[in-house]
């Protein structure tokens, strides 16, 4: 190698770092992808900024060509039309070039795939399925068990209050994950196709109901990770956020335990009787997170789309064909089964709510052993 | 009586009145009529456009419920792809491979009445299912199952409506294929037909081997849906991304369908205003039929995140970027067209040249999203929103553009005014791009798609998009303005029209005779 050409060496690695540099600076300013925090989620952005570059190249090459004949070859500065047509050796040229250019490209995307798809030796199995429209999350060896939805409130979606930094990415039960450890997900979904995505972590998957997919992340860094359903999943696609918070093993070990004892909670809930006020309170809560999308806050529904429980036939009927509609759901329609979403209380309080709420004022009461002894 | 004296007895011209269109067996009016068609459904598409950007305007919901938003999303694309798109494309088939042979009419003259007629009535049934119980179709223009089979009253009839659009193309598609194979003029070998022709005859064997793809598709859905059947049900034994790999067995070639025949117009437009001959006719038809051939095999890129063997993955990745070769190829031609030629930008130039840059962009996008491995952070994002509508609209909608600009005066008779087509043209580029451009950004940054609010850090560029669309849709007009009034009167036109014009349309008069060249021309 010459002396001109070693010099070049330092500049040229120097370019490189101050692209890459930039890349990550467009990132903050929301212009790129963002490295994330897993060594997947480094490949692609790696990989994305190469196959850039080389596009912006070949850019520079064809767009340059295409503005100096546009500035030149034009008949107001009095050129004349030369008259070739044709030429094998040319066209042989540009066939070859960018398929050495796409075999450059392929190698490393291969590498990257072989790894992405690699969900053997992992440290922890979640099975997450995708509902109509939130997230449950199953750690199966640790027993844990929740429904993860979105927590901003409607006041801030329909303009009445502002809205606070992590509008529609905040949820009331985040999915807490150890750091440095492989996560693999098993992913599925309940009622039609959804998709599991969380930018930092690079990768995203399919929830298709009825068939389990699986996928891997490694978290480096401990922090809060913010996502999104990535497939259309109906009229609340937009609003069924993913948070992922990575925490150091010893504080993952806390939540685990914290999980458990409040699983217990619930569970000794199904065994004792509640007062008609404590049923509505919490009732209305519940009714709130999974009802209220559809059937509306004020329980009149959406005519020919959801039907009104306010004043309907089900709700001002008998209690034990309520509550079998609630857990059992309506085959053929979009009203889900909700005996496995929701505890003997928790469907113990919503049945007894909308028997009373909105006028209905029913006055039965629905315990939750009725709700146990119907399951 | 002698065959000719017949004919001469019969040989007066269009009939008149409301009855003349109807009944028509005439490829000039049914090229028109597909044309005029197009540009209605363009704006009843652009307007559900209007209303998305509305929404996205702000962070928070405004205008329109969740629901109605998937409507128009759902909507806007079918109307688009195959309401103005495609039926764009069929008429200036019909006007121009008749004229481009030397051929007196499409080889099924009835058939293409049929093929037009059916149209009007599958976009009144889709448009009427946003009166029904339950709206619109909600489920994306993909229909993918189980969500598509939770649609209301409208399911039947949207499917219906696509069968129906499904039959127009296949009708029209074999015309064109019958009148390319046996009516050209006598000397007129098949590498010595126009581009636009070539592109044509690829593109209409796309059509007869995927339009029965998709009908077999939804009406699985239909049969899923009342029949009892479970193609797509895992709990009946079926797999709903079955209907994925269907459909976009379809959906690929599709995409070609809708921009092979671009490639077609803008390779006969460039060698005009260059004053030079098209570069590399021969490697443009290799080309054109590799791309297609290819189509066939890169299917999946569309799904790369639904849960696929690793070796389908690599495969279809592989496929997928091959495709770019042929499609470099075809640019690199265009490029040595205009390389030491001779010149002018007039307003179809205009609209050429923009399509070689700004589809070239698209296509660097595409390149971006066959990389499976950075796909999973791209795909349903705003990044493939922002690929696709830089190939669809500064792509295909451009080169019609292109196209009816540069064939308008050889149709009416009458030249188009040139300041008001170089006027829709710029104020159409920049806010395309201001429109479209900055959407790349937002997938990256992370935004998904068919999501009617989003979370505050895409606000800035959803802005700026939104001011992009609406300026951009309101431009339109000025286009529809300068066709209408081109049709009723303007400059007269010569038979060449462009300097640098070649080809047989050229030596028909402007406008040409309501039957041309009755008897075949001979080419040396």
């Amino acid at each position: 190698m010459s002396a001109r050409t070693n010099l070049r060496v330092p500049q040229v690695l120097t370019g490189l770092a101050l692209l890459s540099v930039a890349g990550i600076a467009a990132a903050e300013y929301g212009l790129n992808l963002r490295p994330g925090v897993t060594t997947i989620a480094q490949e692609a952005y790696s990989l994305h900024m190469l196959i850039l570059w080389v596009c912006v190249a070949i850019g520079i090459v064809v767009f340059g060509a295409m503005f100096y004949s546009i500035l030149n070859h034009r008949k107001s500065k009095g050129a004349v039309a030369a008259q070739f047509h044709e030429s094998t050796a040319v066209e042989i040229a540009w066939t070859i070039i960018p398929f050495l250019i796409l075999i450059g490209m392929a190698i490393p995307a291969t590498k990257a795939l072989i790894a992405m798809e690699d969900t053997s030796n992992s440290d922890l199995t979640i099975k997450v399925t995708g509902y109509q429209w939130k997230w449950q999350y199953e750690y199966l060896n640790e027993g844990v068990n929740f429904f993860s939805t979105l927590s901003t409130p409607k006041e801030e979606i329909f303009n009445r209050a502002d809205k606070n930094p992590d509008y529609l990415l905040e949820v009331d039960n985040p999915v807490v994950v150890p750091v440095g450890k492989k996560v693999r997900l098993s992913i599925t979904a309940n009622d039609v196709i959804h998709a599991w995505w969380v930018p930092d972590l690079g990768m995203k998957k399919d929830a298709i109901p009825g068939f389990i997919n699986e996928m891997w992340f490694n978290i480096d860094t401990p922090g809060t990770y913010r996502g999104q359903c990535a497939e259309l999943c109906g009229k609340d696609h937009g609003f069924m956020p993913i948070v992922v918070v990575a925490k150091e093993q010893a504080e993952y070990d806390t939540w685990v335990a914290d999980q458990l004892k409040m699983a217990d909670a619930a569970a000794a809930d199904s065994n004792r009787d509640f007062t008609m006020a404590e049923l509505m309170a919490r009732g209305e809560k519940v009714y709130t997170s999974n009802c209220a999308a559809c059937h509306q806050a004020n329980g009149e529904g959406v005519p020919g789309a959801f039907p009104a429980l306010k004043g309907g036939v089900i709700t001002t009927g008998a209690a034990a064909e309520h509550l079998a509609l609630v857990m059992n759901g309506k085959a053929g329609t979009a009203m889900a089964a909700f005996a496995g979403q929701l505890n003997d209380a928790d469907l113990a309080a919503v049945v007894t709510y909308e028997r009373n709420a909105w006028g209905n004022n029913k006055g039965d009461v629905v315990q939750p052993a009725a709700v146990k002894a119907a399951r | 009586m002698s065959t000719a004296a017949a004919h001469d007895a019969h040989d007066h011209g269009p009939a008149s009145g409301l009855s003349r269109w109807i009944f028509t067996t005439n490829h000039k009016d049914i090229g028109t009529l597909y044309l005029l068609f197009s540009l209605l459904m363009f704006f009843v598409g652009g307007a559900m456009a209007m209303v998305i950007r509305a929404e996205l305007f702000q962070t928070g919901l405004q205008f329109v419920n969740p629901m109605f938003f998937n409507t128009m999303t759902t909507m806007h694309a079918l109307i688009m792809i195959f309401g103005a798109v495609m039926p764009a494309f069929v008429g200036l088939a019909n006007w121009l491979i008749p004229i481009m042979l030397g051929a007196p009419d499409m080889a099924l003259p009835r058939m293409n009445n049929w093929s037009f007629w059916i149209l009007p009535f599958a976009f009144t049934m889709l448009l009427s299912t946003l009166f029904m119980d339950g709206g619109g179709p909600a489920g994306g223009w993909t229909l993918y199952p189980p969500l598509v089979l939770q649609t209301g009253d409208a399911f039947p009839f949207v499917i219906f409506s696509i069968h129906m659009m499904g039959l127009s193309s296949i009708m029209g598609a074999i015309n064109v294929v019958v009148t390319i194979l046996n009516m050209r003029a006598p000397g007129m070998t098949l590498m010595k037909m126009p581009l636009f022709v070539w592109t044509w005859l690829i593109t209409a064997y796309l059509l007869i081997a995927v339009m029965p793809v998709l009908a077999g598709a939804v009406t699985m859905l239909l049969t899923d849906k009342f029949f009892g059947t479970s193609f797509f049900s895992a709990a009946g034994g079926g797999d709903p991304v079955m209907f994925q790999h269907i459909f976009w067995f379809f959906g690929h070639p599709e995409v070609y369908i809708l921009i092979l025949p671009a490639f077609g117009i803008v390779s006969q437009i460039i060698p005009t205003f260059a004053r030079k001959p098209l570069f590399g006719y021969s490697s443009m038809v290799y080309a054109t039929a590799s791309i297609a051939f290819l189509s066939f095999l890169v299917w999946a890129h569309h799904i790369f995140t639904v849960g696929m063997p690793l070796a389908g993955e690599l495969f279809f990745m592989y496929a997928t970027m091959l495709i770019a070769v042929p499609t470099g190829v075809k640019v690199f031609n265009w490029v040595s067209t205009m390389w030491k030629g001779s010149m002018t930008f007039e307003t179809p130039m205009l609209f050429a040249l923009g399509f070689v840059f700004m589809f070239t962009i698209g296509g660097f996008s595409g390149l971006m999203l066959a990389i499976a491995p950075v796909d999973f952070q791209y795909h349903d994002t705003y990044f493939v929103v922002a690929h696709f509508h830089y190939v669809l609209v500064t792509g295909a909608i451009y080169a019609i553009m292109a196209g009816a600009y540069y064939w308008l005066p050889k149709w009416t008779g009458n030249m188009y005014n040139e300041t008001l087509g170089k006027w829709h043209f710029w104020l159409s580029t920049i806010f395309v791009n201001v429109l479209f451009f900055p959407q790349h950004f937002l997938g990256l940054a992370g935004m998904p798609r068919r999501i009617p609010d989003y979370s505050i850090q895409f606000t800035e560029f959803n802005v700026i998009s939104s001011l992009g669309g609406f300026a951009f849709g309101l431009t339109q007009l000025l286009f529809a303005y300068i066709v209408i009034s081109t049709i009723r009167g303007g400059k007269k036109a010569t038979d060449q029209v462009w300097e640098g014009a070649e080809g047989l349309e050229w030596t028909l008069p402007s406008p040409p005779p309501y039957h041309s060249f009755t008897t075949a021309p001979v080419i040396k």
